[in-house]
């Protein structure tokens, strides 16, 4: 890849952006753009395919092959893309509603395919563009018109789907974040296989500072730790918080107090096979732990457009029929004279 | 061998085999099927299974049949067989309606003791009484003579016992002077990898064959003619293998992949198996997660470039909906293979019906025309998978090809194609001249057809998507006269693809003043219900469609000659209401059938009869 060929305006529409002014969405299109551009993959070998939601209007601010598709759909029809046509890259943009409602079915299967796709996972905890009901990833008694006196169900968290599905790329940024959503999407790309990126996105109007118990710039460096492979997990205003391990689980620590020192603040290794470790850092919630946000999962793996394209080969290598009708011929058959 | 015999001399034969699921019916009649094609013989099977896999053994519900015609001017698996072979008393229940009169029943004795005759719920010990059966009955101990004939091999009393399908098989062989050396073969293909196996279906298949020669002077052989088929090689194929290879030509016509999203369901998957094993061909055939990521990655695989198909039955369809609706508005090529069984909801997954044609027609939100064909027999499968694909690519559509159960299972002799006997097709990629200025719905203004840009062009990159579209612009529009506009011409796209598209061709008495009209898998019973007609001296023309959306351009002109119209199907009425709305002018009369079973052609003709008399 030749670095710097393209800049974010080449990934641009000519498109209005049609978003509420404050939508989180308008940042991470933004970020997109970079990070696009920081990848250098040419526009017209990249495709962007959305569900339905207020996020999946994104591919038509991208000046990229794209299709705007139909509610929950994304990921079979990035899917079908991506095995057809293996040369592009693939991204997918889906809301908390288009992923993991209506979608959820497809979400887990892509993952479990590790089928080479960005999927981008705008989590707002609300139905938009329906005009406000809860998601499933809204919190137990979440009050909405859908949910007028709370809700009675528990919500999904996306990461605990990614890995149950043996996810091997998850990473999340916050909306307001932008060089953290860069950084990550950047790698997301750069990741073989299924990566899954949440982004915590606001909703200025239906869901306004549903994340401000974490993004909230006050306290956002106490309530949350960017994750770096082979890098000590340190977090807080003054970067004096660590993650170390207490037992089976995680703990979060002042250094230099109880006794802790640098020395018990834990590594990060994103690569590392297991996913244990991972799933622990996932479920941080900015409650007892601070959520992560970053990479938390790269590893390799076999992928599925891949593999296919390999078994295609190998079996035409072995049996080399050069069209349809070899093939039929080399069965049985008679022949009428 | 046969001199000593009695020999009937027929222009064709139906034989039907009848067993228990597990006894291996559809392989023996598979085989006695390829057999006669060898020879031959013209062929037409009708598989009847049950939907359950392994029903209780010697129970009714477990009943499979298998039913073959061969001979010459063979169009359809035959009404009624001439020689039954029953398996056990559950079999020769269920089977014995299927018998002609002064037909033969064969039947393993061995397998009519007490206990079995309990579990096909005879009440008493005089099965055939029971039954009020006057046909010939040749006791044959099947079990006893394969076991007799395996006893030196040492193998175990299960895998004889499987054996005792192939003891028939020999027999039948004998019965209509089949050569065994062809049979011998196709055993040895099957047991290709069981050698054990297959040495003891030859001594098995010997035996039966033997036993026959031996019994002669009991039971008459048959002599079937056959007339000279076309030149060429041939193959037996079913109908579903007939789809999936129909797509892939199509895929060398039109220099694109073929990439199939699919789902198992009965009784379509053998597409899927089909084209799983074409990746010698290049194939990518995905089994996803549901019906619906089915599709949806078919919708994918064709915006990315791909002839792009999705193969499934009716309830699959329903799921399919949307999808397709959004492959009508995105106006991208793909191909929905229908193999119609009887529904509503589940309903009869192992029986053939043509009660799909509305759902094709109009089950999608919106208004969302779209193509519909069918194919008229398992080896026209080839050919309107063929043009399925063709009329798709040249016309930027979804295409929905309604097969069915019964020309999905059933099979004849096809001759192979040569390579240059389809057209090339044509898929209509941006001008060169237009790249600069395209947009994604800028469209041919003569067939309406949008172009088709390939992920990866330079220069062409461009988004589609479910919403409405301005017709200019491609740009998303909510504009009240452009949607109109958009939804006339996403119509006339579909009107004009009559175009494009053979005409609707008389057959029979093209003189007579009553036209027999039948669509899809019923070709070879209506054709042959006209043919006797004609020969019993009634008027009849016969008309097949197997182009429905658009209708052949010629169609009001072929009605225009007709004084009465009679439609014939396997549903309620569909396809002659569809008419009647679109030649109000036309005397409609209609003949329909909902069993989950094929026409006989003697339905056929009484209907007929019935309606010319009024």
């Amino acid at each position: 890849m030749e670095e710097n060929k393209y800049t974010a305006a080449n990934y641009k529409s000519d498109q209005s952006v049609r978003w509420c002014p404050g939508c989180g969405d308008h940042a991470i299109l933004n970020s997109l753009h970079k990070a696009m551009a920081t990848v250098g993959v040419a526009p017209h070998m990249t495709a962007v395919i959305s569900g339905i939601g207020c996020s999946s209007r994104l591919p038509y601010y991208m000046n990229t092959y794209g299709f705007h598709t139909i509610h929950g759909r994304a990921a079979a029809i990035a899917t079908g893309f991506k095995v057809a046509n293996p040369e592009m890259t693939v991204w997918q943009i889906s809301g908390d509603g288009d992923g993991l409602a209506i979608g959820g079915n497809h979400f887990i299967h892509a993952v479990r395919r590790n089928i080479d796709l960005n999927i981008m996972l705008l989590n707002n905890k609300i139905y938009g563009l329906t005009k406000g009901q809860y998601s499933p990833t809204s919190d137990r008694g979440f009050v909405s018109k859908s949910s007028p006196y709370g809700t009675t169900e528990d919500p999904f968290i996306p990461a605990e789907l990614v890995f149950g599905a043996r996810g091997n790329f998850f990473a999340r940024s916050i909306d307001v974040e932008l060089a953290t959503t860069q950084e990550v999407m950047v790698a997301a790309a750069q990741h073989k296989g299924t990566s899954v990126v949440e982004i915590l996105q606001n909703c200025v109007i239906f869901n306004h500072g549903i994340h401000n118990a974490i993004t909230d710039k006050e306290y956002r460096a106490d309530r949350t730790i960017h994750l770096r492979h082979g890098e000590k997990m340190l977090f807080g205003k003054d970067g004096n918080k660590g993650i170390v391990q207490d037992g089976f689980l995680l703990k979060a620590v002042e250094i230099g107090v109880d006794g802790y020192t640098i020395d018990d603040v834990l590594v990060h290794d994103a690569h590392c096979e297991s996913n244990f470790l991972h799933q622990q850092l996932a479920m941080m919630d900015g409650k007892e732990l601070p959520l992560a946000v970053g990479v938390i999962r790269d590893v390799e793996a076999l992928t599925y457009n891949e593999e296919i394209d390999k078994q295609v080969a190998e079996v035409r290598a072995k049996k080399g029929f050069s069209s349809l009708r070899d093939m039929i011929l080399a069965g049985e058959t008679w022949e009428v004279k | 061998m046969l001199e000593n015999t009695n020999i009937k001399v027929l222009d064709k034969v139906v034989v039907r085999f009848s067993g228990d699921s597990g006894d291996g019916m559809q392989l023996a009649g598979n085989i006695f099927t390829n057999v006669s094609a060898g020879v031959g013989n013209q062929v037409s099977t009708f598989p009847d299974y049950p939907a359950e896999i392994r029903a209780p053994q010697g129970s009714l519900s477990g009943v499979s049949g298998f039913q073959v015609s061969v001979g010459t001017g063979v169009y359809t698996p035959g009404d009624q067989a001439d020689v039954l072979i029953a398996m056990n008393p559950a079999a020769l229940k269920q089977n014995v309606k299927f018998l002609k009169a002064g037909g033969v029943i064969i039947v393993d004795i061995d397998s009519f003791k007490e206990s079995d005759l309990k579990k096909a719920l005879f009440e008493t010990d005089e099965p055939f009484k029971e039954l009020g059966i006057t046909a010939q009955v040749v006791e044959v101990p099947i079990t006893s003579m394969t076991k007799a004939a395996l006893a030196e091999t040492g193998l175990d009393n299960k895998s004889v016992l499987k054996c005792r399908n192939i003891f028939a098989l020999g027999l039948v062989c004998w019965l209509f002077d089949r050569p065994l050396e062809s049979a011998l073969q196709h055993l040895k293909a099957k047991f290709a990898k069981k050698p054990a196996i297959y040495d003891a279906n030859a001594l098995v298949i010997q035996a039966g064959y033997d036993y026959g020669h031996n019994i002669h002077a009991s039971v008459s052989t048959y002599r079937i003619e056959t007339e000279a088929a076309r030149p060429g090689k041939y193959t037996d194929i079913n109908g579903n293998t007939a789809t999936a290879w129909g797509l892939i030509m199509a895929a060398e016509k039109a220099g694109r992949p073929l990439f199939l999203g699919s789902y198992p369901i009965t009784p379509a998957t053998d597409i899927l198996h089909e084209l799983a094993k074409r990746k010698d061909l290049g194939v990518k055939a995905c089994q996803m997660e549901d019906e619906i990521a089915g599709v949806c990655s078919a919708i994918g695989a064709a915006f990315a470039g791909n002839l792009a198909v999705t193969s499934t039955s009716g309830p699959g369809l329903a799921l399919k909906s949307e999808g397709i609706g959004l492959a009508v508005m995105a106006e991208l090529p793909l191909v929905i293979i229908d193999v119609q069984r009887g529904g509503p909801s589940t309903g009869l997954p192992t029986k053939t019906e043509q009660t799909d044609l509305f759902q094709a027609l109009y089950g999608r939100n919106g208004e969302s025309p779209l193509a519909v064909m069918a194919p008229a027999s398992p080896t026209d499968c080839f050919t309107m998978a063929f043009e399925a694909c063709r009329v798709a690519v040249e016309h930027m559509t979804p295409v929905i090809l309604l097969t069915d159960a019964f020309i999905g299972n059933g099979s004849s002799a096809w001759r192979i194609p040569d390579a240059d006997e389809y057209p090339e097709i044509h898929p209509r990629y941006v001008p060169e001249e237009l790249k600069a200025t395209w947009r994604a719905y800028l469209r041919d203004e003569e067939t309406k057809v949008r172009y088709w840009a390939i992920p990866g062009t330079e220069g062409c990159a461009h988004r589609l998507g479910g919403l409405e579209k301005d017709y200019n612009t491609g740009a998303i529009s909510t504009d009240p006269v452009n949607h109109e506009k958009m939804v006339y011409t996403r119509k006339e796209k579909i009107d004009r693809i009559a175009n494009n598209i053979p005409a609707l061709e008389v057959q029979c008495d093209a003189d007579a003043d009553t036209l027999i009209v039948g669509w899809g898998g019923t070709y070879g019973h209506l054709y042959t219900a006209a043919q006797e007609l004609n020969k019993a001296g009634k008027k009849v023309a016969f008309a097949h469609f197997r182009y429905i959306n658009p209708l052949p351009a010629n169609t009001a002109e072929v009605f225009a000659k007709y004084r009465r119209v009679i439609v014939a199907e396997l549903n309620t009425g569909q396809f002659a209401d569809f008419l009647q709305a679109k030649f109000p002018e036309v005397k409609i009369s209609r003949i329909n059938k909902v069993q989950g079973q094929p026409f006989l052609v003697k339905e056929i003709i009484d209907g007929v009869t019935k309606i010319m008399e009024d």
